[in-house]
């Protein structure tokens, strides 16, 4: 019978798409390396400026965050983060509003919100994670961000 | 504006349950019975969508029958993410009973199985596929007029 087969695909892609979904929400992937090479940043870095996001660069690294009206996850995400700056020195979170700012959105090519940018001092972007991240993927990757600052010190 | 209604995001995971049952359901059913309870579905999708999601049988049952049971919510959620799902999800179930009424009963199962899948997502992992839809569906240049 057709509908016991469609439902028994349906179940099998809801349990990928789910497990996929609890692996990839949250985690921070790497867009440009976090130490500057010698011969400078690779050309496809993205960079972005503090006219751009609206306030002054941290010292240390940027949280950009971008959010919408329609998105549960961007309220705990805010919380989140601007729960950690207030631990962190040199730290600055940033909210931007992903539908007042398409032309932003389409450069950077977010597709989810919560997307979350970490940038170096420089305003590289660096990381990358859409999704409620996890206190500690937000820890550990300021810690990695904040490394490649302190070597080239 | 006025300020948004929050809702308790338990009762959300419910709904989508009891809505991941009727759908499986009526995936195997005999077409008739497929038709009516996909239309007593869309019926309760248009109810939650365009009247609030607190007058939806799922959420009177939850506040009624679960919730009495449990602590008391750590967290509420802005209702128009939620709101916005029921949309996209009335209109899968109107794709699928157009199907099935135009005599294209495959089609109908599709239709009602990316129903399926989002509901059962949304029960299981909390993941909701409908407002993820919402910026992509912005970045086209469409809609928006709901929250501007």
């Amino acid at each position: 019978m057709t509908g016991l087969v469609v439902l028994v695909v349906a179940l099998t892609l809801s349990v990928v798409l789910g497990l996929l979904y609890q692996r990839r929400n949250g985690r921070f992937r790497e867009t440009a390396p976090t130490v500057p090479v010698p011969a400078g940043r690779p050309d496809d870095a993205v960079r972005l400026s503090a006219q751009q996001i609206g306030v002054p660069l941290g010292t240390e690294a940027t949280l950009v965050q971008f959010s919408t009206a329609f998105c549960s996850p961007c309220r705990a995400t805010k919380a989140l983060l601007s729960d950690v700056v207030s631990r962190e020195t040199g730290v600055v979170h940033v909210e931007i509003d992903a539908e007042s700012h398409l032309d932003l959105v389409r450069e950077l090519d977010i597709m989810r919100t919560p997307t979350v940018l970490v940038l170096d001092p420089a305003g590289v972007v660096v990381r990358r994670a859409s999704g409620l991240p996890r206190r500690d993927q937000v820890l550990t990757t300021l810690a990695a961000v904040r490394a490649g600052v302190d070597l080239n010190k | 504006m006025p300020r948004p209604t929050q809702v308790d995001p338990r009762g959300l995971r419910v709904a989508a349950a009891i809505t991941s049952v009727v759908l499986a359901v009526a995936l195997v059913a005999p077409q008739p019975v497929a038709v009516t309870l996909l239309a007593l579905q869309a019926a309760i999708f248009a109810v939650s969508a365009f009247g609030g999601l607190q007058y939806s049988p799922y959420s009177l049952f939850f506040r009624r029958v679960v919730r009495p049971r449990l602590s008391p919510p750590g967290d509420l959620e802005d209702s128009r993410p939620p709101t916005f799902a029921q949309v996209v999800g009335l209109a899968f179930l109107l794709v699928a009973l157009a199907a099935y009424a135009a005599g294209a009963p495959t089609l109908g199962l599709v239709a009602t199985a990316f129903a399926l899948v989002a509901a059962v997502l949304n029960a299981a992992v909390g993941l909701c596929l409908g407002c993820e839809l919402y910026l992509a569906g912005r970045r086209l240049g469409l809609g928006g007029s709901a929250t501007t």
